[in-house]
């Protein structure tokens, strides 16, 4: 009905609206952070390595010799513009250092996230629909250790089993180097480029490259989605409008799905959302363990060489992005649940 | 859609029969709670039987047993006969069947009992599909939109989601649900406890339509005597599970024969009303109930052969009928047991 | 005083939940030991790479003399597995401590005054919240480090900042709603001052859920210290063994089927937050009976009229029901069948 669809246009922007303070929070958070350190960036990350008068040189055409305020506000209006200048070890541009390793990670953190959802929902749903059972028992007792294991430590397993001892996949980077070297690169997501191109044995190769990574991260994060589930599921299978719907002789297995489950994922919806963006930030440890070259393993190596503006770019991408993040599932939340777009 | 024995002659045969049903919860380490225990009643066509009683009597579970809708720890034994089909014991698919075209339930509060992400709509096409798949989606649409306009909610609003109506008009739309299949039973838990008393006159005006109209036999659950003397013709006074008073509501209401139901009336505010009155003591233990006459312990008319031997129930004049010592049968109470109680029990009671 | 009281549940839990709650208990107590007594449990040092002399081998597989075997630097496994446990739990009570002292008072006061102060409290913590929380922690352990060096303190204050923004946001908003309680509101009515109603009754409401948040928090704080450790921001190898450090060096073992250098270490991270969490939850269990679910039987109700006596104080009754009146029972309704 067209009120229907005007509520929630008018959610969506005024959601929109409301991001827009907290992602100058979070800027202002990151540009905060980042002079904290004692100095300037140019000169802890090339100090040793130039002359004083380029040193000053490079300050000046930075901008770090201005004084804070201005900083700020110049710093700002790069992030609208997205401008974030270039490294200063070895002179990307930070856009694109976001657009090579960022679409590395972006993919890794989509095909983990469906992995959870698959897993943790599914086992969760289980769980709840035949409490009390062995299966709600073993689900409960796998989601609870499965995140006990930290990222690298699955990784480690996974890499000794798939990797050494049986020799199935690969446990290093997002391709073989000669598909690497060759790959026609359009959206920068490997999975999606060689479907493009139709070339099976590509996909084949990052496929087969993506499954450990994905599958480790993916399970990881389930544990925390089965409990959550579960739980959210036992509450809706007590609630009112479903022993209502029973009295209406509505069939159980109908009352389970449509009502039950259904009901059940709205909140999970929400914490769905805020684990991916908990993958976001996981994402950094599984490609250290799998050689992935992703925006957190840049992130670590920029920093490890003081490299301030690149850690300045990577950040503030990240922090954007979370908030984006939140208000997509919000807007989602909205359009499953009517009861939000009036509140 | 029912299955099962048409009775030759609805007129006479009751729709609904209960017989010595007893309902009892199971504890986690004790005693069973018996919350029904031991009750027998009848409701015929068009009639409405208010079913009163304090907070936790068992008249909720009495509701809700007739329909099977009891958790999974509760122990059924007795007959519940729907136009002489036994319903105790039924196979739950054949039960859950007969929700809907033969047997219906009105809850207390409608404020949660719609499903909140989905359509009013919605909620008509499951009911109808469950019972009547066979229809198409126009026809479904028609009887939907009957129901409610019945209910006096218009059909611009059929696509509309719960938390758009208020707690009235979510009452109505959950009767609407309840009839649209045309049971001839109805059950109504306290349906308007938890709205205002304007609202609550506006259904209780539907509900008795209902009767009118279409010939339907209401329980009619509630606390509320005031709800009783408008809306039902007979009244069943239930205390600790058993019904200890029945029969016509208007004479009841101006002769009770139970002492209980006598001190219920006494409890109504009025604009006469120039104390509280109240019944003294708690309502009663239903795992440990007192013995004999479960209300002995609260009784002004208590006598000795109250605590010592339950009640064997009385039928009075007028189709009536009570469990009371006071109302005999004499030759059943032995020496001695026509004496008053000694103030000493009902002392004890009011410490409990 | 109110500890009995408040310890009371944990003697009424049952079945499945009591077996979280010990498994919980068990496994932590085990580690605790270990950290300990380290010293005297680890058969070498953290660092040691030689004994009697005799240097120890590189890389060796497990043997009697090193039970876990050695890594690349010949350490020996075992030893930095006990004691990398005293590791852990230092920094976990550490960063667990300071987070309590901070984000509890904080949430109490910030929800219990309202207002601009509770607005400005909440926007910041939402923001430090909706930080990727790993990424919070290595920029603050990198930008520690450079003042404070690499040890215990640093990684757990890294930790503390992570996790204050919880702490608060749990304890507020359970202040908020057990500040419109009508029994506080009732106090206030009686006159009771601002002191006694924190303290009194909004403090001890709200402090039950921290026990579970702290336990379940300390099982995150261990995974967060590890992946410090893993990516070399956690504690200076030089300064005390750290399960996160060991695994980064055994990630290149794998390669070369050397199972041991990670395994170990690995197992014994999955072990002690499996256990801080089995904790959390069946201490959650025990405090919040609400979810608490037993299966309870159906009962066995005696067929029509030929009623037996309901056990308790009935029973004193059940030798007569057999031979006199049954006066607790009704007479069957043998008028109606």
């Amino acid at each position: 009905m067209s009120s229907h669809g005007t509520s929630l246009r008018t959610y969506i922007l005024t959601r929109i609206a409301l991001a827009v303070p907290t992602v100058l929070i979070l800027l202002t958070i990151v540009f905060l952070l980042m002079r904290v350190a004692p100095g300037d960036p140019i000169t802890s990350a090339l100090g040793a390595r130039l002359p004083a008068e380029e040193l000053e040189q490079r300050r000046e055409a930075a901008g770090y010799d201005k004084p804070i305020p201005q900083q700020y506000v110049e710093y700002l209006g790069n992030v609208v513009t997205l401008d974030m200048g270039e490294s200063l070890t070895d002179n990307r541009t930070v856009t694109s250092i976001i657009v090579d390793n960022g679409s590395a990670t972006l993919e890794l953190t989509i095909a983990a996230f469906i992995v959870a959802v698959v897993v943790g929902v599914g086992l969760g749903l289980l769980a709840g629909r035949f409490r009390d059972t062995p299966i709600d028992v073993g689900s409960r007792l796998f989601g609870i250790i499965i995140y006990a294991f930290p990222v690298f430590f699955l990784g480690f397993l996974a890499q000794l089993l798939f990797g050494s001892v049986l020799g199935w996949l690969p446990t290093s980077g997002r391709a073989s180097p000669l598909v690497e070297f060759e790959l026609n690169q359009i959206t920068h997501f490997y999975l999606i480029d060689t479907l493009i191109s139709g070339n099976w044995s590509q996909f084949w190769d990052v496929f087969t490259h993506l499954i450990l990574p994905a599958a480790t991260l993916g399970l990881v994060i389930s544990g925390v989605l089965i409990r959550l589930v579960r739980v959210n599921l036992l509450q809706t299978m007590r609630g009112d409008y479903v022993e209502a719907a029973r009295a209406r002789g509505v069939g159980e297995r109908r009352i389970v799905i449509h009502h039950a489950f259904r009901n059940a994922l709205v909140p999970v919806v929400t914490i769905a959302g805020l684990q991916f963006a908990i993958l976001l930030g996981g994402a950094v440890l599984t490609e250290q363990t799998f050689n992935w070259p992703g925006i957190g393993s840049e992130l670590i190596r920029y920093l490890d060489q003081r490299d301030y503006i690149a850690v300045q770019g990577i950040i503030t991408i990240f922090a954007v992005f979370v908030v984006l993040i939140s208000v997509l599932i919000d807007i989602v939340t909205a359009f499953i649940d009517p009861r939000v777009r009036y509140s | 859609m029912s299955d099962g024995p048409v009775t030759a002659s609805t007129d006479t045969e009751p729709v609904l029969r209960v017989n010595d049903l007893r309902v009892w919860y199971g504890t986690q380490d004790g005693d069973p709670v018996r919350a029904v225990d031991g009750v027998s009643l009848e409701i015929k066509a068009g009639e409405t039987l208010g079913l009163v009683g304090e907070s936790g009597c068992g008249k909720s579970t009495l509701g809700r047993g007739v329909l099977g809708l009891l958790p999974d720890s509760a122990g059924v034994e007795g007959r519940v006969l729907y136009r002489d089909r036994e319903l105790v014991g039924i196979p739950p698919k054949e039960m859950r069947a007969m929700r809907g075209p033969e047997v219906g339930l009105i809850f207390q509060e409608p404020m949660t009992r719609l499903n909140p992400l989905v359509t009013i709509e919605s909620h008509f096409m499951e009911t109808l599909r469950a019972h009547e798949p066979e229809l198409d989606k126009e026809e479904m649409k028609r009887r939907s939109l009957e129901a409610l306009a019945g209910m006096g909610i218009p059909p611009t609003r059929f696509k509309q989601y719960p938390h758009e109506f208020s707690g009235g008009m979510r009452q109505r739309i959950m009767i609407a649900l309840a009839l649209v299949l045309g049971p001839k039973l109805l059950v109504a838990d306290e349906p308007t406890t938890a709205l205002d008393v304007i609202v609550e006159a506006q259904i209780l005006g539907i509900l008795a339509d209902l009767r009118r109209n279409f010939d339907t036999a209401l329980l009619l659950i509630t606390h509320n005597l005031g709800i009783v003397a408008e809306a039902c013709d007979r009244l069943a006074v239930m205390y600790a599970g058993r019904i200890v008073e029945e029969g016509d509501a208007r004479e009841v209401f101006a002769e009770p024969a139970h002492p209980y139901t006598r001190e219920l009336l006494r409890s109504i505010i009025s604009l006469d009303t120039t104390g509280l009155h109240y019944i003294p003591g708690a309502p009663p233990n239903l795992i440990d109930p007192p013995s004999g006459c479960r209300f002995h312990p609260r009784c002004p008319n208590a006598m000795r052969v109250c605590p010592e031997r339950f009640p064997i129930e009385v039928p009075l004049a007028g189709g009536r009928r009570t469990e009371c010592w006071l109302h005999g049968p004499a030759d059943e109470i032995p020496p001695g047991g026509s004496e008053p109680l000694e103030r000493q029990e009902i002392a004890l009671a009011e410490e409990a | 005083m109110r500890l009995p009281h408040v310890l009371q549940p944990v003697a009424q839990t049952r079945g499945v939940p009591r077996w979280i709650l010990i498994s919980g208990v068990v496994i932590v107590a085990f580690f605790l030991i270990l950290a300990i007594f380290a010293p005297l449990i680890a058969p070498y040092g953290f660092d040691q790479v030689e004994a009697d002399g005799m240097r120890f081998a590189k890389q060796a597989s497990p043997d009697s003399q090193h039970l876990f075997g050695t890594t690349v630097q010949s350490t020996d496994v075992l030893s930095r597995v006990v004691w990398g446990s005293r590791t852990a739990i230092e920094v976990v009570v550490l960063a667990v401590v300071f987070s309590l002292a901070i984000g509890v008072p904080l949430g109490l006061f910030s929800g219990y005054v309202g207002g601009r102060i509770d607005r400005f409290l909440v926007l910041i913590m939402d923001a430090l919240f909706a930080f990727p929380y790993l990424l919070l922690a290595i920029v603050i352990a990198f930008l520690l480090s450079d003042t404070f060096g690499q040890g215990v303190v640093t990684a757990a204050v890294a930790i503390t900042v992570v996790y204050v923004p919880q702490y608060f946001r749990v304890i507020r908003n359970h202040v908020i709603s057990v500040r419109e309680e009508p029994y506080v509101e009732a106090a206030r009515a009686l006159g009771a001052p601002r002191r006694t109603i924190i303290g009194r009754y909004i403090f001890y409401n709200v402090i039950q859920n921290v026990p579970s948040l702290a336990t379940l928090n300390a099982a995150d704080a261990i995974l967060t210290l590890a992946a410090l450790g893993f990516l070399g921001y956690g504690i200076q190898p030089t300064d005390a063994a750290e399960w996160g450090y060991d695994l980064q060096r055994a990630i290149d073992d794998a390669g070369a089927g050397i199972w041991w250098t990670g395994l170990f270490p690995g197992l014994a991270i999955v072990l002690l937050v499996t256990g801080f969490t089995l904790l959390g939850e069946g201490l959650n269990d025990v405090i919040n009976p609400l979810i608490r679910y037993q299966r309870i039987p159906k009962p066995d109700i005696p067929a029509a009229a030929r009623p037996l006596e309901v056990g308790g104080p009935a029973a004193a009754g059940a030798a007569r029901a057999a031979t006199e009146t049954r006066a607790h029972d009704p007479p069957g309704e043998v008028n109606r069948e």
